[in-house]
């Protein structure tokens, strides 16, 4: 079973920003005071959540792109939500 | 970076942490450096701006600024005490590209909240301004400097804080240094107070996981080692001063000796890589015994170096804060001095006026 539920929207909370670090390279997730380095999952992961879609299609929607394994997919980005849900950047 | 954009405010806290010799008016930056300086800074690799004062809404031009900084790629940070903006600031503020507010409270009970910010009615504003904040949709941390008056409300402050709709808060205590440095006889709680609060936050934790997210931040004096240095000198942290004088950390002008420069002759970048203040405590060089050959140099950086000239009269010694330096007797005779000093010396007014009773 998935941290997230399936049919929940995951979006950035207001005040957290995914952004492209135009010095170091990469990308971060900016809250304030603090700074998570995001690694190209993550980056893909919360590119797809708007809010919009459901996390079921999102869990399809990476499956596909690289064609993984679901439920592979689904525990991570599962348990990347929920970490970030805890620290309240994330809203399901 | 902390940009500090003017000295100006309507308040007087006790435990304020700017220079008791204030920039004037006349004397700050216009809002076309400010500009150029944001960009100076994005492009070095600074990531969040935090807008600071004084009072930041007391700069006519605040709107401008938020709009420069975030037009620069900067994450923006208000830190305000809620006076001065109403809601129809907030929301140019807000479409300008502000990401964040970070509203001070001084306590939850409001006669002492206005006795210790020396205005009066100045909670309830801040209640009001929360609500706007909320209604504008931008997310909010309430900040708290801890001392004995209110090291015992924590649980209350974290419920008002929630009730705010605050998704942070930070509780930190009061750094002794400027003004708290002056006050710090009437501010300090006691060793059992710190305690209690330790227990507490853990507590506390453990019952609002979910709704609001705690950072605390401990009493250095109660600590066995000092805190990291804003994690190294010169590492990651610049402040601006009203006027452009660049310095490592917000305290560093209480340093003597110490060259700074002005934004105003040179680029951000420069005074990062070059400017002698910089260069001063950045590393481990400067460093002599204990911390030279000490394990955790790297960790805490020797700790504070304005608290180490302070109690020392060497900004080079360890932080006395820390269990191995010679000089940490001092800390633990003030920690353990049982004051029952109650005025307070507030920032800008006569001590007379101190108790509007
Ligand atoms: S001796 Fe210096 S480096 Fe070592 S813990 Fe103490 S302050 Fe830190
Ligand atoms: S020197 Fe002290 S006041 Fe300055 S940044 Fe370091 S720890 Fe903070």
């Amino acid at each position: 079973m998935s941290a997230v539920p399936a049919d929940a929207r995951p979006r950035l909370a207001r005040g957290v920003k995914l952004a492209e670090d135009r010095v170091r390279g990469g990308w971060n997730v900016l809250a304030p005071e603090r700074v998570l380095k995001a690694n190209a999952t993550t980056v893909e992961i919360l590119k797809l959540c708007d809010g919009e879609r459901t996390f079921h299609e999102i869990v399809d929607e990476l499956a596909a792109r690289f064609s993984a394994d679901p439920v592979r997919i689904e525990t991570d980005a599962g348990a990347l939500l929920a970490d970030l849900r805890a620290k309240r950047m994330v809203e399901l | 970076m902390l940009a500090e954009l003017t000295h100006r405010c309507p308040l007087a806290c006790p435990y304020c942490s700017n220079p008791l010799d204030l920039d004037k008016r006349e004397e700050e930056l216009d809002t076309e450096t400010w500009l150029r300086v944001f960009q100076e800074a994005a492009a070095l690799g600074v990531l969040h701006l935090h807008l600071s004062g004084g009072e930041p809404a007391s700069r006519r031009d605040l709107e401008d600024l938020i709009a420069g900084a975030a037009q620069a790629g900067l994450y923006t940070n208000l830190i305000t005490s809620g006076i001065g903006i109403d809601r129809a600031r907030l929301d140019r503020l807000a479409s300008a590209g502000l990401d964040h507010v970070q509203l001070s409270i001084q306590d939850t009970d409001e006669d002492e909240a206005d006795r210790v910010s020396g205005y009066s009615g100045s909670h309830r504003r801040k209640r009001a301004f929360a609500d706007a904040v909320n209604q504008v949709g931008l997310p909010l941390t309430i900040n708290v400097v801890l001392h004995r008056g209110n090291i015992a409300r924590m649980r209350d402050l974290t419920a008002e804080a929630i009730e705010l709709g605050a998704r942070r808060i930070e509780l930190a205590h009061t750094q002794y240094y400027g003004w708290g440095l002056t006050n710090r006889a009437a501010l300090m709680p006691s060793r059992d107070a710190v305690e209690e609060a330790r227990r507490t936050v853990a507590g506390l934790r453990e019952e609002t996981a979910g709704s609001i997210v705690i950072d605390y931040v401990l009493p250095d004096y109660f600590a066995r080692y000092p805190k990291p240095c804003v994690n190294g000198w010169g590492r990651q942290s610049l402040n601006v001063t009203p006027r452009g004088r660049v310095l490592p950390c917000h305290a560093a002008e209480s340093i003597p000796g110490l060259d700074f420069w002005n934004v105003a002759d040179h680029s951000i970048a420069d005074i990062w890589r070059d400017s002698p203040s910089f260069s001063a405590f950045r590393g481990t060089d400067w460093m002599q015994e204990p911390c030279r050959s000490c394990a955790r140099k790297d960790i805490d950086f020797g700790g504070c170096r304005c608290q180490a000239l302070a109690l020392t009269g060497d900004p080079r010694n360890a932080d006395p804060v820390c269990v191995l330096s010679p000089h940490h007797e001092t800390v633990a005779a003030l920690v353990e001095q049982s004051s029952t000093e109650q005025g307070f010396v507030m920032r800008g007014r006569s001590p007379a006026k101190a108790h509007p009773s």
